[in-house]
């Protein structure tokens, strides 16, 4: 019953998503700004690591789609409560874990095709990767997408309203995004940085992305990054699916 | 029979500025196949009583069992015997009327193929066949609160709880609704608990009143038995008897109702 009604939900949020063909477009256009603007500035500064600066900036970018993208996911489900739809479903026998998952499948899918968009972007700019390290950094994205979209979810179904809710996020994902050198490695900055950044999920995430595209697959980085990337997916859905259980929303 | 009954039901919502107790204790008994009008002024504990019928809150206090089922101890089979018409409906305006009767009926886990041959029954039934393939944000509101009650019936569930299904309706749509109420009665058996404020819609549909105030059933009966009770005599009207019930408490009516 999970997988019929977790289907069923995927297929009925991914159908949303097709809808406005724009939106799903429109995710892109950050990242891409950063790809063609900020891009092409690093190619001749000494960075630091194996490779070009390509294959350090885009795994960064790809994680900035996710965290920006997926961090908001919960807006949706703001708007539905508002339309009574979540309640209406929820009177429904359909499994509540499948209103949490079917709607956090459909966001990964989201940022997976949307991530496979920027990194055809970042071909032509001049990016040169292996494929198997590329695909790792889908699946990177794929988990990270996941978790914070049903944080969101989690955080939405608990407020009152988008003027609450808007904010939170806002604060909570610039400096996630700073903090995690997403842009830049944090290795180039002074000690006190680097070590403030270790303590951000991301952080971990991004270094293994960026072993994956110069093809290091090996490494502690990856090791690490992999362990965060499925502790977080795994927190985050227990939270979510408690308070999907539970929620009066 | 009675189809629904609870002890004690309640509910006490905690904010910051300490526990608020919207529900305090409501026993009630509903009758199989009976239509049953839910009164009580803004803030008596309505809806709060629906949303704990129908599973949505979990009660903090007391026992109620609907269709046969434990409230706390068998959610799922008071889903499966129950539809719920909230006051906001629960359409995702974006999408055709027949893709939200197609998905509810999969909600409901029908297979692909019965989902889609009851949504043209019910498009039938509630009178949406030529409205099928619009967008739900094209209905009106009429139309809407048909889809949404379509929606409710489409497990033909026993016991349906419409939360003020008439509210900003113009008036053929309310008689057509009150109409579509006694139908789905008549036809199907089955019990609606409904919750309104117009009294008009009360006197004219319900078979027996409940009437809630501050949390607790303040008083219960068929409109004319609470008329005689509460109101002074048979003919009063229902406005003056609910106002002597909620008004100035429950007591007999042994003052002039007041003027409104």
């Amino acid at each position: 019953m999970l997988f019929h009604d977790t289907a069923l939900i995927y297929g009925r949020y991914l159908r949303q998503s097709l809808r406005s063909r724009f939106a799903l477009l429109f995710g892109v256009l950050m990242p891409l700004l950063y790809l063609l603007f900020f891009g092409p500035l690093l190619t001749d500064l000494p960075l630091g690591g194996k490779g070009s600066s390509w294959q350090l900036l885009v795994p960064g970018l790809l994680l900035q789609l996710g965290l920006f993208g997926a961090s908001f996911a919960g807006f949706t489900i703001i708007i539905e409560k508002g339309q009574g739809v979540v309640e209406r479903m929820r009177v429904t026998p359909v499994s509540r874990l499948a209103l949490l998952l079917g709607r956090v499948l459909r966001d990964a899918t989201v940022f997976v095709f949307q991530a496979v968009l920027l990194v055809l972007a970042a071909v032509v700019m001049g990016l040169r990767a292996p494929l198997a390290g590329v695909l790792i950094g889908f699946v990177f994205v794929a988990l990270l997408t996941a978790s914070l979209a049903a944080l969101s979810y989690a955080l939405a179904m608990r407020v009152e309203t988008p003027q609450g809710f808007g904010p939170t996020i806002n604060a909570l994902t610039m400096p996630s995004m700073l903090l995690s050198g997403l842009m830049l490695p944090m290795t180039l900055g002074p000690a006190w940085l680097d070590v403030l950044s270790h303590l951000m999920p991301f952080r971990y995430l991004v270094d293994a992305v960026r072993d994956a595209y110069v093809g290091s697959y090996a490494t502690a980085h990856m090791l690490y990054g992999s362990i965060v990337a499925v502790a977080l997916t795994i927190l985050a859905v227990t939270v979510g699916t408690r308070v999907f259980r539970t929620a009066g929303a | 029979m009675a189809i629904i009954s609870t002890a004690g039901l309640a509910r006490t919502f905690q904010t910051k500025r300490g526990p608020v107790e919207a529900v305090s204790g409501i026993d009630l008994a509903v009758h199989e196949g009976e239509i049953l009008g839910f009164l009580g002024p803004n803030g008596a504990g309505k809806t709060t009583t629906l949303r704990m019928l129908t599973t949505l809150l979990a009660p903090s206090g007391g026992a109620a069992t609907v269709a046969g089922h434990d409230l706390a101890t068998d959610p799922g089979g008071v889903r499966r015997a129950c539809g719920y018409v909230a006051q906001s409906g629960g359409v995702d305006t974006q999408i055709t009327v027949r893709e939200e009767l197609v998905t509810q009926g999969r909600l409901y886990r029908l297979d692909r193929a019965r989902a889609a041959e009851r949504a043209e029954e019910l498009a039938r039934d509630l009178d949406l066949t030529e409205l099928l393939d619009r967008k739900c944000a094209a209905l009106s509101g009429g139309q809407r609160r048909r889809l949404d009650i379509a929606m409710a019936l489409t497990h033909r569930p026993k016991v349906l709880f419409l939360d003020e299904p008439t509210t900003g309706l113009d008036p053929r749509s309310r008689a057509g609704l009150w109409d579509l109420v006694r139908r789905l009665r008549d036809e199907h058996g089955t019990t609606v608990f409904l919750t309104t404020h117009y009294l008009d819609e009360a006197d004219a549909l319900a078979d027996r009143l409940v009437v809630v105030d501050r949390g607790v059933v303040v008083a219960e009966g068929t409109p004319a038995a609470l008329k005689l009770e509460y109101g002074g005599s048979a003919d009063a009207s229902l406005q003056d008897t609910f106002l002597a019930i909620t008004g100035r408490g429950a007591t007999p009516a042994d003052t002039a109702p007041v003027a409104v």
